[in-house]
């Protein structure tokens, strides 16, 4: 018996996200009093590999063909599975992020193993084997039984942090077949944003609502996130206006995070907005109307116009750092 | 070409969460129900790819597993405009037996492009897409924000962290969409009211399929505590207590 992790690197690069799941997984298997084993897909040199047990990793499998640099759910999935077997685990452990998505689902087919999917804490009980999960999109929790050997967890981002450690890494290659019959879905373009702090990744996220009245006052949102090294997001009704793309949508429907820190600007807080926002650390709001909902999930608020507050906080958080 | 789209029967996103029988069981009294919104869109955009006479879809298809309370759901979905509606009639235990039962309706009426939402807004499994892919053995793309059809020639785009990619796949496939994948949900008009009557809503026995997960319990998240307020003159007072009492900075 053993537990297996998944650790998806992006362009041959780990992330904040790899090293908490290899942090959880680790807690889990000395929970279960056994072994964990790290799988790595795609080429990732060898010094980044070894990053992986300053978080509890001493055996890592990796299968470093470049075909596989890029996602292949099926390909990378038939890898998971494949290594799962051959190592003996009974829990397989990914990220809740868009790879795991797309992995999990067909692990857990092809495993026959039940999938509990963006899991928040280490399971509540190993006999009979529970965890706990965000349901109805985080107005409340659930408890889920797996009652399959083999089991299947995706662990939602920021839910359990970093724990360090100083494991010396031993680093085997994988030896698999891999099915090139499975590569049916051709990458013809690829566009990457480089400049600017990625949404689901970001540890502050400065977000804005209708309250900043037109997409030309955006200008101080911006300057702000700038100075935060932040992402910036916004609320629905802003994305369907068009004033700001999907993608920076947060809420039920567009995006669920989970930052350190959410501040959110003249957006007034309608339960599908929160839903989306209230794993974060701490909220700061700031608005015109003193009764908006959104005061009532912040920790910290402000009642003023966006216009005036965002550029006193801009040269306040611009004075803290000099 | 057809299209399959998967539609799972939802709270409305402003329902109050509430459970019973010891908090073991959604409470449903008084709960609107209304299409999950991701499955909603992705109905929209196979109207609009059913509409563009450019390309040969010639049937959209909605799916559900579950009892006959959803029918009202599907209903709308016939009258938004799809031509016919199945449910499987079976309790939805969890995705592995939802995908299990509507991958069990493929094997006997395939399509060429399956869409599922990226998740329901319920029980947040965001798994039944991907797994209808692997029990077919069929391609599927994820986290999918258009789809455009070319005569046959498909090409989707995918969202991935501050970027997205462009891709070819070939068919059958599954798209599991999200937002962007249709602009606005289409309302039904009183015409599609009136024609939904007379669409066919069929209803298939469930296959027999394992349950490997179950909810037990529910909660609700802690009450937050006040909200500390700060003076909208004094942003350096804000600064001071994310760095010093709430330790985010």
């Amino acid at each position: 018996m053993s537990v297996i992790a998944f650790a998806k690197n992006w362009n041959g690069k780990f992330k904040n996200s790899s090293f908490e799941l290899v942090s959880y997984t680790k807690a889990l298997a000395n929970q279960l009093n056994t072994n964990m084993v790290v799988l790595s897909i795609g080429e990732v040199a060898e010094e980044e590999l070894k990053l992986l047990g300053n978080y509890g990793a001493d055996k890592v499998l990796t299968v470093s063909d470049p075909q596989l640099n890029t996602l292949t759910s099926r390909a990378y999935a038939d890898i998971v599975a494949k290594a799962a077997e051959s190592v003996g685990a009974e829990v397989i452990v990914l990220s809740d992020n868009n790879s795991g998505k797309a992995i999990a689902p067909r692990v857990s087919v092809k495993l026959k193993a039940g999938l509990v999917a963006a899991v928040q804490e280490l399971p509540v009980s190993f006999e009979p084997f529970v965890v706990k999960k965000r349901v109805f999109s985080g107005k409340a929790f659930g408890h889920v039984q797996i009652k399959s050997d083999k089991k299947v967890l995706t662990i939602a981002k920021n839910c359990f942090g970093l724990l360090e450690a100083s494991c010396v890494v031993a680093i085997e290659e994988f030896a698999v077949d891999i099915d090139t019959s499975l590569f049916k879905v051709k990458i013809v373009e690829e566009e990457e944003q480089k400049d600017k702090v990625i949404l689901s990744d970001a540890d502050v996220v400065v977000s804005a609502g209708r309250g900043m009245r037109s997409p030309e006052n955006w200008a101080p949102v911006e300057e702000l996130a700038e100075v935060l090294g932040a992402a910036t997001a916004c609320s629905r009704p802003v994305s369907d206006e068009g004033w700001r793309g999907h993608e920076e949508h947060v809420g039920q429907t567009g995006k669920v995070i989970a930052p350190n820190l959410y501040i959110a600007a003249g957006i007034s807080g309608a339960i599908q907005h929160v839903a989306g926002i209230s794993r974060s650390k701490c909220i700061v709001a700031i608005n015109t109307d003193p009764e908006a909902p959104i005061f009532g999930v912040a920790d910290y608020g402000i009642v003023g116009d966006v216009m005036d507050v965002l550029p006193r906080l801009t040269e306040a958080f611009r004075n803290s750092k000099s | 070409m057809k299209i399959l789209v998967c539609i799972s029967n939802v709270p409305d996103t402003t329902t109050k969460v509430k459970f019973k029988e010891g908090d073991s069981l959604f409470d449903d009294s008084g709960v609107q129900w209304i299409i999950n919104p991701w499955d909603e869109l992705a109905l929209t955009r196979a109207m609009e790819l059913k509409e563009d006479a450019g390309n040969s879809v010639n049937e959209i298809c909605v799916i559900h597993v579950g009892g006959a309370s959803a029918d009202a759901t599907l209903r709308k979905a016939l009258a938004i405009g799809a031509d016919k509606a199945v449910r499987i009639d079976a309790c939805p235990a969890d995705a592995y037996h939802v995908a299990g039962q509507i991958a069990e309706y493929l094997k006997e009426n395939p399509f060429e492009i399956i869409f599922s939402g990226i998740e329901s807004s319920d029980y947040n499994g965001s798994s039944v897409g991907a797994m209808i892919a692997e029990f077919m053995d069929y391609p599927g793309i994820s986290s999918v924000t258009s789809v455009n059809l070319d005569d046959d020639d498909i090409q989707v785009n995918r969202a991935i962290p501050g970027g997205k990619q462009v891709l070819k796949t070939e068919t059958p496939f599954v798209a599991v969409v999200q937002k962007g994948i249709a602009m606005e949900p289409r309302i039904p008009s009183m015409r599609g009211i009136m024609m939904a009557r007379k669409k066919p809503l069929e209803v298939k026995p469930a296959a027999e399929l394992e349950v490997l997960t179950e909810s037990i319990k529910f909660e609700l998240p802690q009450e937050k505590g006040a909200c500390k307020m700060i003076d909208s003159e004094s942003a350096e007072q804000l600064v001071d207590l994310l760095k010093n009492e709430a330790k985010v900075l």
